[in-house]
């Protein structure tokens, strides 16, 4: 009896709103028919593969979970996915899902160099873009943009994560660091930013060394450490060097304590029992232990039969960040949602306290995590290769402690 | 003191040479004696790993030494039959993009099937740990890989050049008509010569895999390398490749002692070096149609 009541009033109730809408503004009544497109851009192919691939689970399952709870203002969102494949062809797909295919606003990228391509698409087209993976400053620096967010964590923040437990733990005050980069943009971006932490700490390099990002044979470089016997080896690394990295060096069977401050859980999960050592820092893992984060873990479980990670959550949060938003300025327009974003609007991103864009550069300001691998004896399975050590900034301290300096490069504040 | 750790990379390098030596020796075999040039020789290499994966757990990482590469073996069987076959006589593009296009396939289909992240998979306890001589250190495993890039080495140079077979295949090389006018069916022999060079990316997919990630594109990573051993060491040649595979891993590890940044690099270096020198490479043959 009620429930047929309220599905009548609920019905009428549309019915009324649409000829209200319908007598106001033809147009848009047709557009409310439609579904409201997003654009997903990222490398699925090539080096960073194996986490396009986590990104395009973590976002179908946010707009499965969207469109299940009513969608947006009412409208399914229908995703318009892509392989970004390298800045070139990036720049080109960006263009033509914004014109063509007349997305609302578009998310991914993984590689830093392909995410400043579709950044400066998106300002010129003054279409909202969220990076989910880019983690060089420079994006958030000289080359930040009004139209450009940024969920993912900058390296600055993953420096600053990895950074206080290596202080905590003494490594680095008077320790020689050796550290090995991955020689492209996000290696230099990386280093850059680690020599600054570990010369304002004390810490000198042992070495720092460029390994171009085709090597697959790592034994030349475990030698020349072995030779140095530093205290601490720095990974700068990326995607399968990290990989191909973390098997030679437990093959070589050197000793000295491994720290990284890039750090995908996919790469670590694809090493295999016995080869993960080490301090590494993630924008979200799986431990998490907040109730958004626990029931993310068990849907994407249940859809995919196997553990989430921290590529899939930034593209499923920055879904549900756009979905949300739209709703509560009941608007797809992409003016409308910039300005929404960069006001400052909290949202849940599975962590202990809410999260924000800040104005000044784009990026989200929030909490990271550290984990430290654990003994091979210790794991239960194979996905089960590390621990919780920590989240950065600790609950006292002010979240904006970690993110890129404002030294003023960038210049849309 | 300098002249130490350069020796050790040198003697390193050559440990690595068999890594190289490894990747390269199915392609050059193929390369010289069918005249193919296999750009899916990556692929196959890839699935060998994954094979490994896969077989481990059920015959353990013996088992799956042995059974991997007589797999990928067959499977280079149905190619060369299905495809190869049709492309020794016709233009050289026409193989590269038909085996281009099979490096593609592969790819994709190791994606489809396992999934684009790579699949944890380890040295066998049995096989881990490194063996001291003075100073100097090297793992147990690659100590194992080196013995079976040496073995893998000598079985088919005696089937290449000691056998009635070899004799034949070596003939067909240089003039099939002639093979042909003497009554002798050269099909057979160019499948064997496929089997066996595909199963040899196969063998060496199975003994990398616990020491480089194992991923779709895992193929892809080592073919440019392979194909640098096989120019170097010269078309045609048997032991062009194994002196090139051994220079070009003495010549990276030096290179990366130096400046570490030109790692990779040096290896192209030292083609267009050897190529101006010798066009053919180190120990190149003239081969009648490939001139």
């Amino acid at each position: 009896m009620t429930s047929s009541l309220s599905r009548r009033a609920l019905i009428k109730g549309g019915a009324g709103s649409a000829l209200i809408a319908g007598v106001g503004m033809p147009a848009i009544v047709h557009a409310q028919a439609d579904a409201i497109r997003i654009g997903h851009l990222t490398p699925i192919t090539g080096f960073l593969g194996p986490l396009g691939e986590y990104a395009v689970m973590g976002v179908k399952l946010a707009a499965e979970e969207i469109n299940a709870s009513g969608g947006v203002m009412g409208h399914k969102i229908e995703l318009v996915m892509e392989d970004s494949v390298n800045p070139q062809t990036a720049s080109a797909k960006a263009e033509r899902l914004i014109e063509r295919d007349k997305v609302a606003m578009i998310i991914g990228e993984i590689s830093s160099a392909s995410g400043l391509a579709i950044g400066q698409v998106a300002n010129r087209l003054k279409t909202v873009f969220i990076n989910t993976g880019c983690n060089s400053d420079a994006l958030r620096g000289a080359s930040c943009n009004p139209y450009m967010f940024h969920i993912e964590g900058a390296n600055s923040m993953y420096v600053m994560a990895v950074g206080q437990y290596l202080l905590r733990e003494n490594m680095v005050k008077g320790k020689k660091w050796y550290s090995l980069t991955a020689d492209y943009a996000f290696g230099h971006d990386l280093l850059k930013v680690a020599k600054k932490f570990m010369e304002a700490n004390g810490g000198q390099f042992a070495a720092d060394e460029l390994v171009p990002t085709d090597a697959t044979d790592f034994s030349p470089y475990l030698l020349k450490i072995r030779q140095a016997r530093p205290d601490l080896v720095v990974s700068n690394l990326a995607g399968n060097q990290i990989t191909n990295f973390l098997k030679q060096y437990s093959e070589y069977g050197l000793a000295f304590p491994v720290a990284g401050f890039g750090f995908d859980t996919v790469v670590a999960w694809g090493a295999g029992k016995g080869n993960f050592s080490g301090i590494w820092p993630l924008v979200w893992h799986h431990l998490v232990d907040t109730p958004s984060s626990k029931k993310y873990v068990d849907a994407f479980q249940k859809k995919y039969g196997k553990l989430p990670d921290n590529q899939s959550w930034g593209d499923y949060n920055s879904l549900k960040i756009v979905a949300q938003s739209m709703n509560e300025i009941k608007s797809p327009d992409p003016q409308k949602l910039a300005e929404h974003l960069r006001k400052g609007a909290k949202f849940d991103v599975m962590k202990a306290r809410e999260a924000y864009f800040r104005p000044y550069d784009n990026q989200m300001v929030m909490e990271m995590y550290a984990v430290r691998a654990k003994e091979p004896a210790k794991m239960k399975d194979q996905w089960d290769i590390y621990d919780a050590l920590g989240t950065v900034p600790g609950p006292s301290e002010d979240l904006e402690s970690i993110a890129p300096p404002k030294d003023g490069s960038c210049k849309i504040g | 003191m300098q002249l130490v750790f350069v020796t050790e990379q040198v003697l390193n390098g050559l440990l690595v040479g068999a890594y190289y030596l490894l990747i390269a020796l199915g392609l050059s075999l193929i390369f010289a004696l069918g005249g193919i040039v296999n750009l899916a020789h990556g692929g196959f290499y890839a699935i060998g790993a994954y094979l490994a994966v896969v077989l481990a757990p059920h015959i353990g990482f013996g088992g799956a030494f042995v059974v991997s590469p007589i797999v990928v073996g067959v499977l280079g069987i149905a190619v060369e039959r299905l495809l190869f076959r049709r492309f020794y006589r016709s233009d050289p593009i026409l193989s590269l993009l038909l085996t281009f296009g099979l490096a593609m396939v592969i790819e994709q289909g190791l994606r489809i099937v396992f999934g684009a992240a790579p699949l944890p998979f380890s040295i066998p306890p049995e096989l881990r740990g490194q063996v001291f001589v003075g100073d100097f250190i090297y793992p147990r495993y690659r100590l194992v890989m080196l013995a079976v890039a040496v073995a893998a080495v000598t079985a088919t140079w005696a089937i290449v050049y000691r056998t009635s077979f070899g004799r034949v295949v070596r003939a067909g090389v240089q003039n099939p008509d002639v093979v042909g006018a003497l009554g002798i069916s050269l099909a057979p022999y160019m499948t064997a010569i496929a089997a066996l060079g595909v199963g040899l990316a196969g063998l060496a997919g199975v003994l990398l895999a616990p020491i480089a990630g194992v991923h779709p594109a895992m193929g892809a990573e080592i073919l440019t390398a392979a194909f640098v051993v096989v120019v170097i060491g010269g078309l045609g040649s048997f032991w062009g490749v194994i002196a090139a595979a051994a220079l070009v891993g003495v010549v990276r590890g030096v290179t990366i002692y130096v400046n570490p940044s030109w790692g990779e690099a040096s290896m192209y270096m030292l083609m267009a070096l050897v190529l101006l020198v010798r066009p053919r490479g180190l120990l190149g043959e003239r081969i009648l149609k490939f001139e």
